[in-house]
């Protein structure tokens, strides 16, 4: 496990503090290496193997002709430092590292050193470095201290995005034997079983059944969680943490909810039951590309019109961004619907044209902040206008409780950060960083509570949930002030009356 | 020794000339040849390709992501960018016989810009120097880079306002050059700096980080428009996936 470590000290967000460097701070963060039944199944190598560097080298070169993105950005950075006080982590942890320039120098140098003729002539002139072991220890540390969540391509006038340079490391490191245990071994779980939590089919029958019946106690309406309903109008894939953790779950009982109300048919699939996409994590296309394939079988077979995404970050960025390439086209389903759709897309239609009714009163004495999600926020859109990524949950929030408050404009929106546990970090090996990588948003957070008098923050991603519920308590925060979205639309829509 | 200090800039400047634009040319061409196979603009993103044109415009002109990063380095750098815009335009009269207006129209602004010029680049270098973390990822090249452009603007501004060379003369070299003819260049030294410099910089453009002035119209975060749901995506690579299946 993690050393101990003390939590950072929150200062005022209106400072914009930035912390002096400390260089090596975070150098011994990494999470656990994948073992040899994490890395196979994958159909990557067990462990290092004699040649690894040149295999490596090779990798590269064969991603910079695949990804215009990564060959641009090897040679675009001006080293301006525009980026050097945007990343959270560099924020939370002051490791000169963590600043995306630096993070992806560690990448660039070795690119200089095998791919340009400056860095094969100076290669001390121009920063150069061989492949060697300690090269990778240190991609292996510093790309998982990554949450690829873009807030860098923002801010840089050349437009390079970290989480491209970390994801093309992640999969060299993969194809080398070392991959990172989180991620392959999810993955596995998803090709195995079906979801990142590796629930089989009957658990999942069980759960649902059980959230019926507490539904049923609640409220009296016998709202349905269907599930492998052949012809249903809508196939709602949501992530897997939504079955049973925290506040997750109660977003599932909020989406159930709006179907029943709306009228509207629908079910989850067992073989699609997970709307995470790890592929991405690891910058593996082919992955990502299979992992998608399950939804397009599923929605084939059990015949549905439309797909609707559960609240997710990472998986909408997929989902709304990369979809229709990974496994379209969707000719075979309801073109009058966008594909896939966001379920915060399709409650905010419902809302708008009065397809549900929403009490505030459920809500009662909430004071609401929104955290934008950064993938959501910066990796894909909701509705037809730029930026009803932002507006929308914001809609469907305001209609069900009484008073929602923004958190400082360089912390929301595109500018939003991350939770501190996107991108394959969630995972307690690097809780250190996690807890330092959430300071920023915690800033945030607490000018709004002490200011505002905000009681809960609504996220619309499970990591993000996962992660809140995790670190809150860490800065004197109950961990049940992170809501779903639509937990609030959950306690605020009436039943009943659907006629 | 003028013979073959005029054939020594001669011959210089045709390999720098060509270095440049055989360089930045296959530079282009490799940027251009390498798909982009996913849809990744950094959002909110336009949804239609004037919206994509128009970004770009903002980013090239006006440093739009700069000026929401850092207000003080988008001064920094849109003082030394627009000066050496100006004095790039104003050196077109030394390689054209009839100066066209826009050029004329530079003119007055010789001085000025070129001050202006220098002084971005003193402060780009003091803010590289003086901010910690600005410094950690400044790496000898970088200093080197700032320091070529110091060189050639210094010497710049001297020649034009304190040791004026024999201007008309190294006109009539460079549109002689153009014409593939040889005519004596000055030998003043100071001109020889300044033109050296110029011409390193030429050939050092496509192996450095120069070549963010082409990079920023490839990146893929800036140049895609945010249609993935509309219009099916596909590269080349990616649909030699699909045939396997």
């Amino acid at each position: 496990m993690a050393a101990p470590f003390e939590t950072p000290v929150l200062g005022d967000v209106d400072e914009r503090r930035i912390p002096a460097l400390k260089p090596g701070a975070m150098a011994a963060s990494k999470p656990y290496v994948a073992a040899a039944a994490h890395q196979e199944p994958l159909g990557f190598p067990a462990v290092l193997a004699d040649g690894w560097e040149a295999e490596a080298v090779s990798h590269m070169g064969e991603l910079l002709g695949k990804y215009r993105s990564l060959q641009v950005f090897m040679d675009a950075c001006v080293k301006c430092g525009a980026c050097t006080d945007k990343c959270h982590y560099f924020l939370g942890t002051a490791d000169p590292k963590n600043m995306p320039v630096a993070r992806a120098d560690l990448f660039r140098s070795v690119y200089r050193r095998y791919f340009t003729p400056a860095g094969k002539l100076f290669p001390s002139l121009v920063g150069a470095r061989d492949m060697t072991k300690d090269v990778l220890d240190e991609w292996y540390n510093y790309f998982h201290q990554c949450s690829q969540c873009r807030r860098c391509s923002v801010f840089c006038p050349m437009g390079i995005d970290t989480a491209e340079i970390s994801m093309a490391a992640r999969d060299v490191m993969d194809r080398i034997g070392q991959g990172q245990k989180y991620c392959n071994e999810i993955i596995g779980k998803v090709h195995k079983i079906g979801n990142n939590l590796g629930l089989p089919a009957p658990a999942l029958l069980d759960t649902l059944e059980g959230l019926e019946e507490d539904i049923l106690d609640e409220t009296g309406v016998a709202v349905k969680l269907p599930v492998d309903v052949a012809g249903a109008e809508v196939l709602l894939v949501t992530p897997s943490a939504d079955f049973f953790a925290e506040p997750h779950v109660l977003g599932l009982i909020g989406y159930a909810k709006v179907f029943h109300a709306a009228g509207v048919s629908w079910t989850l699939s067992t073989k699609a039951s997970e709307a995470g996409n790890f592929g991405m994590f690891i910058g593996n296309y082919e992955q990502m590309r299979k992992i998608s394939l399950r939804i397009r079988e599923a929605a084939q077979e059990l015949g549905v019109k439309r797909i609707i995404f559960g609240e997710c970050g990472h998986a909408w960025r997929v989902a709304y961004s990369f979809l229709n390439t990974l496994a379209g086209p969707w000719d075979f389903l309801d073109s009058r619907y966008p594909v896939p759709q966001h379920i915060l897309e399709f409650t905010s239609d419902l809302i708008r044209r009065k397809g549900i009714k929403l009490d505030k009163s459920g809500n009662d004495g909430m004071v609401l902040t929104v955290h934008d999600s950064c993938n959501v926020a910066r990796g894909a859109r909701m509705g037809d206008k730029p930026g009803g990524q932002f507006t929308i949950p914001r809609e469907v929030i305001r209609a069900s409780v009484p008073k929602l408050v923004d958190m400082h404009p360089d912390t929301i929106c595109e500018k939003t950060f991350c939770c501190g546990g996107g991108g394959g970090l969630l995972t307690d090996e690097l809780l250190e960083l996690r807890v330092k990588g959430s300071a920023p948003r915690m800033e945030a957070l607490k000018a709004v509570v002490e200011r505002e008098g905000v009681t809960h923050m609504a996220a619309m991603c499970a990591i993000c949930k996962a992660q809140f519920t995790k670190i809150l308590p860490y800065f004197g925060h109950d961990r049940e002030m992170v809501v779903s979205v639509h937990q609030l639309v959950s306690n605020a829509i009436i039943l009943g009356d659907n006629d | 020794m003028g013979g073959t200090l005029t054939i020594f800039f001669a011959i210089l400047f045709a390999v720098a000339a060509s270095v440049l634009v055989i360089g930045l040319g296959l530079k282009i061409a490799q940027y251009a040849r390498t798909p982009a196979p996913l849809k990744i603009p950094t959002t909110p993103a336009p949804l239609t390709k004037p919206g994509v044109a128009l970004r770009l415009a903002r980013e090239a002109l006006l440093f739009e992501s700069l000026f929401k990063s850092n207000k003080l380095l988008w001064v920094m750098a849109a003082l030394f960018h627009a000066a050496l815009a100006v004095v790039l335009l104003r050196h077109g009269r030394y390689f054209v016989t009839e100066i066209g207006s826009v050029v004329a129209l530079a003119q007055p602004l010789a001085q000025p810009a070129g001050l202006a010029m220098v002084a971005g680049l003193i402060l780009l270098t003091a803010r590289r120097l003086i901010i910690a973390r600005v410094r950690y990822v400044t790496g000898p090249s970088d200093l080197l880079m700032l320091a070529l452009l110091l060189g050639i603007g210094i010497s710049g501004i001297v020649l034009k306002g304190q040791i004026h060379t024999d201007i008309v003369g190294v006109k009539a070299f460079f549109t002689g050059l153009l014409g593939f003819k040889l005519r004596p260049l000055p030998a003043d030294p100071l001109l020889m700096l300044h033109l050296g410099l110029v011409a390193l910089l030429m050939i050092v453009f496509p192996f450095s980080k120069l070549l963010h002035a082409p990079g920023l119209f490839f990146s893929p975060t800036r140049n895609q428009t945010d249609t993935p749901r509309e219009h099916r995506h596909l590269c080349a690579w990616a649909a030699k996936l699909e045939e396997k299946t």
